[in-house]
């Protein structure tokens, strides 16, 4: 062990691998919505409440059928982007040919109900879901402890943002997603299905929260209101880093969560404000963000 | 004037954009294997029929027939699908994509489509820049580009949208070889242009439209006698 | 051709008064003065609240075309700097409110300035942002009180004279500063300033064109919109008695939009008439707990999908008048 301005090396590399869960959870999040933004012109503000379902699947397939974890990170998901499809159908649909404002109010409305049928069902304390035995204790690395499981969320994370980006930029299928994006009309007239593509665009963004919320479960307890402060500070995430690209949202993801966590060690008031300060200071410099197209 | 050995029957159709009426009942025909050009002054409803027999527009009515298929409330993906390709008036390459996924994405919609081979053979600047981004391509080679990509579509009905606005006299030769290439082969072209005289060169038959509507017709062979009326229409 | 947020049913250009509106007006007071008698005063203030922020938050959806998310925080913001002047600085009522509500104006300019550089989606995101920060602020604040908020804030006297804890008489007040709010927003949205502001909405490239500093307008209109927000955070900390966490959470934002867009976007009576369905909703469906929560969100979802025009909305449109 030892110090670094004055900070004892567990504690500063501690909150430092905090901070890259946290990003972790921020890239994710916002790839999705840049995702779903980019094919839908939407934010989906019910984001937050499709992670915390993806949590909730999780810990209720264990409840009550048994099923764990490793399962979870894939049936939570197809569940959870499922419901993404229905709500794509049944109402986004509807909206595409209105001002985008009307889909981040639909979608607003759809966070708070789902919030709060769950706070309903389950009240507003967490609900425990625990490590998988195979991830569970960690490594001594000298300079500081590493849980297995949180090592897992980082390289996790990364491997899905990757894989995602890759998807989108170098594959057929991510070509026709990125035609979509630029002009859906040609792009139909061409004939490409391009409503089915976006009903499952969609579903996917949401697929990825919800994997998202799987792999949160055993960090954060499970609460119906995890999802809602959490998607305020993904919008943020969002505003710093623009939503032009793909890979843009996935760097200005884990980069902020590595400032947040160092803020936590040398100014920890300000830890959960930090962000926003530096949303603010952004917009005042840079205001289409950091790898954004002037919208 | 419809034929129902005709490839594509076109009848009152009539668009809309929003609140305003913009086709007030257009009707002809196009035979299999002829080039037939819409020609009018700027704002005439050439590129709107185009647009509403593929679909793009939507608030339609009347009939369009093509092989004996209705389209008029079909989604564009659906027209698409019977066998008609569209090549836009603003070439319409997607910026995010290079060439080659440009070329590639639109899909199959019957069998008999070119191969990338024979579409190189066709456009050969395109094998050189197949990596480089769809719209860092000069004018001339978008165009190529454009009609390449609906060439491995297997359509035979194309609708070229001025094929040869803002292109250099070189470039516009290529383009009426291959659209000439294309006639021999058996494709059927509607063409709208504005250059009559590239026109000239290709199209069996020729409509004049006017505010919305078909005001004239005649075929190539009466061209020579009516370019006077021809040039009253088209303002030259 | 997308549908935009804002397509007031009604939109006429004349500078006088619409008669319906004076119709409405009158009845809406005539309401309002029997009101108390009939129902809780207290329930009456928290509605007339809202409506006037309700309203302040229309000025900037209705006629700028702009979605802020983040409006509690004026509203939150100007409560407990009116509690804190009222119970700590002992300071009278009106003395109280004017500075919650300069608190608000100067909330406005400095989260506008920053806000307006964006349009559209990424506006409402930045306004929803700030609003979070200012919320983690208040939370972190020794004088916010935290969790527990400021309570106990004494109602004073009306310029010396006025015993405001008298129920009658305090609502007498807030229904007098409501009002004169009210009057206030719509002198604003018919005056030269008004049309410059619905020209943006409409068309904003052809107002750049004509050579509006459009920029400074939607600065100005914001500014506007938050400060009448805090004079209605202000009021209600003097008739609750307490300024809480609850006004700047963004919850706050959410209710403020569902009324305004339940009574009907763009309209001028539809802020109150949706304030006051809200308000009651919400004390009607109060033994439910969270199924407020749901309901709220139900209603919110069924209003974009079928029913963007909002009560007011409607009826204005079925009646052909300007509501």
């Amino acid at each position: 062990m030892f110090e670094i301005f004055g900070i004892p090396s567990q504690a500063l590399f501690g909150q430092l691998l905090l901070g890259l869960i946290n990003g972790s959870f921020y890239a994710l999040l916002s790839l999705g919505l840049a995702v779903i933004f980019g094919m839908l012109n939407i934010i989906n503000f019910a984001h937050g409440a499709q992670y915390m379902m993806g949590a909730f699947a999780a810990y209720l397939l264990l409840q009550h059928t048994g099923i764990g974890y490793w399962e979870a990170l894939v049936i939570a998901p197809i569940l959870v982007g499922a419901t993404g499809i229905l709500v794509e159908r049944l109402f986004l649909k509807h909206l595409r040919k209105l001002d985008p404002l009307y889909g981040l109010l639909l979608t607003f409305g759809l966070a708070i109900v789902i919030e709060g049928v769950f706070r309903n069902s389950y009240g507003s304390s967490g609900l425990p879901y625990q490590v998988p035995e195979s991830l569970q204790g960690g490594h001594n690395l000298g300079f500081m402890f590493l849980p297995n499981y949180r090592a897992w969320v980082i390289v996790l994370s990364l491997a899905v943002c990757l894989a995602t980006w890759f998807a989108i930029e170098r594959t057929r299928l991510g070509s026709y997603l990125r035609a979509a994006t630029e002009n859906p009309v040609l792009e139909r007239a061409f004939g490409i299905n391009v409503p089915r593509m976006v009903t499952l665009t969609y579903g996917f963004g949401v697929g990825l929260a919800a994997l998202a919320g799987v792999m949160a479960a055993p960090i954060y307890n499970v609460s119906p209101q995890m999802g809602s402060d959490l998607i305020i500070v993904v919008f943020a995430v969002v505003v710093i880093g623009g939503m032009g690209s793909i890979l843009g949202a996935i760097l200005t993801g884990f980069t902020l969560g590595i400032v947040e966590g160092l803020t936590k060690v040398f100014f920890p008031e300000a830890s959960n404000t930090v962000i926003f300060v530096i949303m603010a200071i952004v917009l005042l410099i840079r205001p289409a963000g950091f790898f954004g197209r002037t919208a | 004037m419809s034929d129902t050995r005709a490839l594509l029957s076109v009848k009152d159709l009539e668009a809309w954009y929003g609140e305003s009426h913009v086709l007030h009942g257009v009707t002809f025909d196009v035979q299999p294997g002829e080039v037939v050009t819409l020609l009018g002054r700027n704002g005439v409803g050439k590129t709107t029929t185009l647009k509403a027999i593929m679909g793009i527009i939507e608030q339609r009515t009347g009939s369009v027939c093509f092989e004996g298929r209705e389209l008029i409330g079909l989604p564009s993906d659906a027209i698409a699908r019977c066998g008609i390709a569209f090549c836009p008036e603003e070439r319409g390459i997607f910026a995010s994509l290079d060439v080659k996924e440009n070329l590639l994405l639109p899909p199959q919609v019957r069998p008999g489509g070119l191969d990338l081979d024979r579409i190189f053979e066709l456009f050969p600047n395109l094998r050189e820049r197949l990596r480089s981004q769809g719209t860092k391509l000069s004018g001339g080679e978008q165009q190529m580009l454009a009609i390449g990509r609906i060439l491995r579509t297997g359509a035979r009905l194309l609708l070229l949208d001025e094929p040869t606005e803002g292109l250099a006299p070189v470039i516009i030769e290529q383009i009426g070889r291959t659209i000439g290439t294309l006639k021999a082969q058996g494709f059927t072209i509607l063409l709208v242009e504005q250059n009559f005289h590239f026109a000239a060169t290709l199209a069996d038959r020729y409509y004049v439209m006017e505010h919305g509507r078909i005001v004239d017709h005649f075929a190539a062979a009466e061209l020579h006698a009516n370019t006077e009326k021809l040039h009253d229409y088209l303002g030259v | 051709m997308t549908e935009r947020v804002l397509d007031p049913p009604v939109l006429v250009r004349r500078r006088e008064t619409a008669w319906s509106l004076r119709i409405a007006f009158a009845v809406t007071v005539a309401l309002l003065i029997v009101a108390p008698f009939v129902i809780y005063p207290i329930f009456l203030m928290k509605a007339l609240c809202f409506a006037l922020f309700a309203c302040a938050f229309n000025l900037l959806i209705g006629y700028v075309g702009l979605v802020s998310f983040g409006h509690a925080m004026f509203f939150g913001w100007a409560s407990y700097l009116t509690a804190h002047a009222a119970k700590v600085w002992g300071l009278p009522p009106e003395l109280a409110i004017l500075i919650g509500t300069a608190t608000a104006a100067v909330l406005g300019l400095v989260a506008g300035s920053l806000a307006i550089r964006r349009q559209g989606i990424y506006f409402a995101m930045i306004t929803l942002a700030l609003a979070q920060m200012m919320f983690f602020f208040a939370l972190q604040a020794k004088f916010t009180g935290g969790e527990d908020g400021i309570q106990g804030v004494p109602r004073g006297r009306l310029f010396g004279i006025f015993d405001l804890n008298g129920e009658m008489t305090m609502y007498l007040f807030v229904l007098v500063v409501v009002l004169a709010g009210l009057l206030l927003i719509y002198r604003i949205i018919n005056s030269p300033f008004g049309e410059v502001l619905k020209a943006i909405r409409e068309n904003e490239q052809r107002t750049v064109s004509l050579g509006y500093n459009v920029e400074r307008y939607k600065l100005v209109a914001f500014v506007l919109s938050a400060t009448l927000a805090g004079l209605a955070g202000s009021l209600k900390a003097l008739v609750f008695q307490l300024a809480s966490l609850t006004d700047v959470h963004w919850t706050m934002s959410g209710d403020v939009i569902l009324m305004t867009l339940l009574g009907g976007l763009g309209t001028v009576f539809g802020p109150v008439a949706g304030a006051f369905l809200v308000v009651a909703m919400q004390s009607y469906l109060a033994p439910f707990g969270q199924w407020v929560l749901v309901i709220q969100g139900a209603v919110f979802v069924v209003c974009v999908l079928a029913f963007r025009r909002g009560i007011v909305g409607e009826l204005a449109h079925a009646l052909r008048v300007q509501l």
